[in-house]
């Protein structure tokens, strides 16, 4: 590729060291015609150059006829190297001479190096020198720019080469000029053209009838804006949502089918994020591979620990609900604690694999992050794959048999204890996938767990115990919620008032949004 | 004397509570450092901090082990209490703060708040503070059991609501412009009515306080549970509905067990903070609300003195076990949750009461 390049480059011109070695010999008329040549070769080093000759620091080396940058020290000059600043120790007076630069040549410079970037073959670098010169604009640039404008051969960069042109006309004094410019940006709607028509409305010299214009035009990118934000609060509340529904779907099944109070929830959703940090420590080149393959692993690992627990301690505590809280809230201590011993206090990190990372840009103001919105998708399918398990399958019959009438279930033939035991797993394994899920967006460490058990048990209660759809509901309505309420009230206060909200709700319907019609025994 | 105490276990507690509040100041000021019986300030007030917590396990063991409520928001009513004193020695600390100010708090200074918020006002009168210290424990227990009792919320839903409660009042009380001294909390403390709050003095007479009142706290429980009050909240707790049928409002009986139990938890939090010399938002945590449950299911819940055991035993252990294998301590209070649920339901004082009889 570089060679490619310096062969293309060999053939148009002379390359830039070559140029930049007759630069100290050369005077003045000269250096326009070498500066010409310089930005020609369209190299990365021209726009530094430049700079340092801009802000006059530039200096030439007598000893060794070397360009070199210059700070005056009282009668000494401290060198450096300009284009990496490597220190090159001092000089006298007499050993260096200074570029010199006044604001015509300033210009000058500003001019070509803008014309040599606009016009560069690649689209990106181009882009970026639009971007540079919108944010600092001057009057050689601009010339550059308007010369430019007509032979763009990207319409979407022609477009910024416009605006940008637009909004420096807005700075000046040429009223037509200014109201052909707010006729161009009208159709513009993003925080740049914002930023310079409240500039441009704090002149206090402008015709009223430019004014209304401009302040029409505001007005309507204003409120875009504000849309814009809106829709990003609601993908956020998605967003939030689905980490909640993942927390509370295993609950759901748990504490709302079969009514046990699991408050070791959360440390198994720990051990599903686990998981996925020991797969990608064992297969360390595969990182997306060791993701994938962590969903079953955790549901199996966490699963298997939800056996465990419900055969040992859960199963004895039938019909005690408050004691099975006290109870698992000792498993929870417990597998904290073993947590920290095993893999250390500190958070872990699990690698987002790249096809996870970036972001979607949807409209200008309005991105996607790819990680949220896979755990958005992921979370629907786990939460449909449950519904149709409790649907349609074997165990879901028997598990919806034994929470309605235990007894009757067992009279025909269920074996209540094994249909619990297994019940708890799958909650339990469900718990483990959404630990898979929540490595994606925080951190990995022992008190992971505590963080979801609270609003996971709201979800659960606010969506009405024992209605799958309810905790879908809930989950969503209270991540939008949160969402919405932030950006008024700030993210601790929003989660306050919800909590507060929640319980008072609660307290007004204890059987929460959706609840559970016919008979039920009570927990 | 004879009218008030009954019973074997009543005259011990009350015996050994009183007995302590002789002892251990005496041992403290009366023996010389360098004696082996001697008790250090350090140790009385550690002691004193112990008999704050068998207030608040008292407290739950009232609502829980009675009136069959498990609350997992204890916690908070222990912390507005300690709050409402360390309001009061904030305040008593006066211009000798590190900024100086007279009426603001080193706290506000630093924030550069000009006046004092309103709800600062008057904690500079010490029974102002005392009497808030039981009011807003007992307000919010009003506020909350008055709408979940009315609309029949129990079981584990009151515990779940409890625990998002106090949850909710953890954040609160992090955020700095809540005026409460955020993450720091309230500390610094110099003296209280007067007297240095590091001196001997001071401590033996603040643990001496604590066990007294504790005494008296534990007696009116036990006589109010020879009314007819006691009575019926027992009777809700094993079968609300024929209460509810027999003509009793279950919802009234409910909520006065709830705000007494809170309000000994205030008592207790503004006893426990000028001994501690700090209160924070981390006391609001979940954590604690529910190690509160384990003392009392650990001490053996319906009976009062079993509670206040339970919370001595597991809170000196826990401050052994953290010194010395900090690895060990969660270990041991989660096996702790498990084997007394399993194999001791009925606690301590249950099994030493199986095995007398």
């Amino acid at each position: 590729m570089s060679l490619l390049m310096a062969v293309a480059m060999g053939v148009r011109a002379e390359s830039f060291d070559e140029i930049l070695e007759s630069f100290p010999s050369a005077n003045a008329a000269e250096r326009r015609t070498l500066l010409q040549d310089l930005a020609a070769t369209g190299d990365v080093r021209v726009g530094t150059f430049f700079e340092v000759i801009a802000r006059g620091a530039l200096y030439v080396d007598r000893r060794s006829d070397t360009l070199v940058e210059g700070v005056r020290k009282g009668s000494r000059y401290e060198l450096s190297n300009w284009m990496t600043g490597e220190a090159l120790g001092e000089a006298g007076r007499r050993d260096v001479r200074r570029v010199p630069v006044d604001n015509q040549l300033r210009g000058e410079l500003d001019r070509l190096l803008a014309t040599a970037q606009l016009s560069a073959a690649s689209a990106a670098v181009r882009r970026a020198a639009i971007q540079r010169i919108a944010s600092n604009p001057s009057a050689g640039a601009l010339e550059a720019m308007r010369q430019r404008q007509g032979v763009e051969p990207v319409a979407e960069l022609r477009l910024e080469l416009t605006a940008t042109l637009a909004i420096a006309s807005l700075a000046g004094d040429d009223a037509s000029e200014m109201r052909k410019a707010l006729l161009t940006l009208s159709e513009r709607r993003d925080t740049a053209v914002r930023a310079a028509l409240v500039n441009f409305l704090a002149r206090d010299d402008l015709a009223p009838q430019l004014t209304v214009q401009a302040q029409t035009l505001l007005d309507r990118i204003e409120y875009r804006l504000r849309v814009m934000g809106r829709i990003e609060s609601v993908f956020f509340g998605l967003s939030l949502g689905s980490v909640l529904l993942l927390a509370a779907i295993g609950l759901a099944i748990t504490f709302g089918v079969m009514g046990v109070i699991n408050m070791a929830h959360g440390e198994l959703i720990m051990l599903g994020a686990y998981t996925t940090w020991v797969l990608q420590q064992l297969m360390p080149a595969m990182p997306g591979a060791a993701l994938l393959l962590a969903i079953p692993a955790a549901f199996v690992v966490s699963g298997a620990m939800g056996w465990l627990i419900e055969r040992s301690v859960i199963s004895r505590l039938y019909g005690r609900p408050l004691e099975t809280l006290l109870a698992t809230f000792g498993i929870s201590l417990i597998l904290q604690q073993m947590v920290r011993t095993v893999f250390g206090p500190l958070n872990r990190f699990v690698v987002t694999p790249e096809w996870l990372s970036g972001a979607w840009t949807v409209t200008p103001g309005l991105t996607l992050t790819y990680n949220r919105l896979a755990i958005l998708v992921f979370c629907l399918m786990a939460f449909f794959a449950l519904m149709a398990v409790m649907r349609y399958t074997r165990l879901g019959l028997h598990v919806r048999a034994v929470s309605q009438n235990r007894e009757m279930a067992r009279a025909l033939g269920i074996r209540s204890a094994r249909v619990d035991a297994m019940t708890f797993a799958l909650g339990s394994g469900v718990a483990g996938i959404a630990g898979v899920a929540l490595s994606q967006l925080t951190n990995v460490g022992p008190n992971l767990g505590q963080a979801y058990i609270i609003d996971s048990f709201l979800v659960v209660v606010f969506g009405g115990v024992g209605n799958l759809w309810g905790t879908l509901v809930g989950a969503f309505s209270l991540g939008i919620t949160t969402k919405l309420l932030e950006p008024a009230t700030g993210a601790v206060l929003a989660k306050i008032l919800l909590l507060v909200a929640l319980i008072l709700f609660l307290q007004r319907r204890p059987q929460g949004l959706f609840p559970k019609t016919g008979r039920q025994d009570a927990i | 004397m004879k009218l008030l105490l009954k019973g074997r276990i009543e005259k011990s507690t009350v015996g050994l509570l009183l007995g302590l509040s002789v002892v251990v100041p005496a041992l403290n000021l009366l023996l010389p450092a360098d004696s082996p019986l001697a008790l250090s300030s350090f140790t009385v007030s550690l002691m004193g901090k112990y008999l704050c917590f068998a207030m608040l396990a008292l407290a739950l063991d009232l609502l829980w082990g009675y009136a069959g409520l498990l609350s997992l928001g204890h916690g908070a009513f222990f912390a507005l209490g300690g709050y409402a004193m360390g309001m009061h020695l904030m305040r008593e600390i006066g211009p000798r703060g590190v900024y100086g100010d007279p009426v603001l708090p080193d706290f506000m200074v630093f924030l550069d708040w000009q006046e004092l918020p309103w709800f600062w006002w008057g904690f500079d009168s010490f029974f102002f503070s005392s009497v808030m210290a039981l009011l807003v424990p007992g307000t919010l227990a009003l506020v909350f059991g008055w709408l979940a009792f009315r609309s029949r919320v129990s079981g584990v839903y009151f515990s779940i609501m409890t625990q998002a409660m106090t949850f909710a009042l953890m954040l609160a009380f992090f955020r700095n412009e809540m005026g409460f001294g955020g993450n720091n909390g309230l500390t610094d403390f110099k003296d209280v009515l007067g007297f240095d709050l590091q001196a001997d003095g001071t401590r033996s007479v603040l643990f001496a306080l604590t066990a007294l009142t504790l005494a008296a706290v534990y007696l009116g429980c036990r006589r109010l549970l020879d009314t007819r009050f006691g009575s019926v909240v027992v009777a809700i707790r094993d079968g609300e509905s024929r209460v509810r049928f027999l003509g009793y409002s279950v919802e009234s009986y409910k909520i006065r067990v709830f705000v007494y139990s809170a309000m000994i938890a205030g008592l207790a939090g503004a006893l426990y903070v000028p001994q501690v010399g700090i209160i924070n938002p981390g006391e609001f945590q979940p954590l604690n609300s529910i190690e509160i449950a384990i003392w009392v299911a650990v001490g053996g819940r319906g009976t009062l003195h079993g509670a206040m055991l339970g919370a001595v035993v597991i809170a000196a252990s826990e401050t052994v076990l953290t010194g010395l294998f900090p690895e060990v301590w969660l270990f041991a209070l989660g096996a702790l949750f498990l084997l007394v649920t399993l194999l001791l339901p009925k606690g301590i004082a249950g099994f030493a009461r199986g095995a007398s009889s």
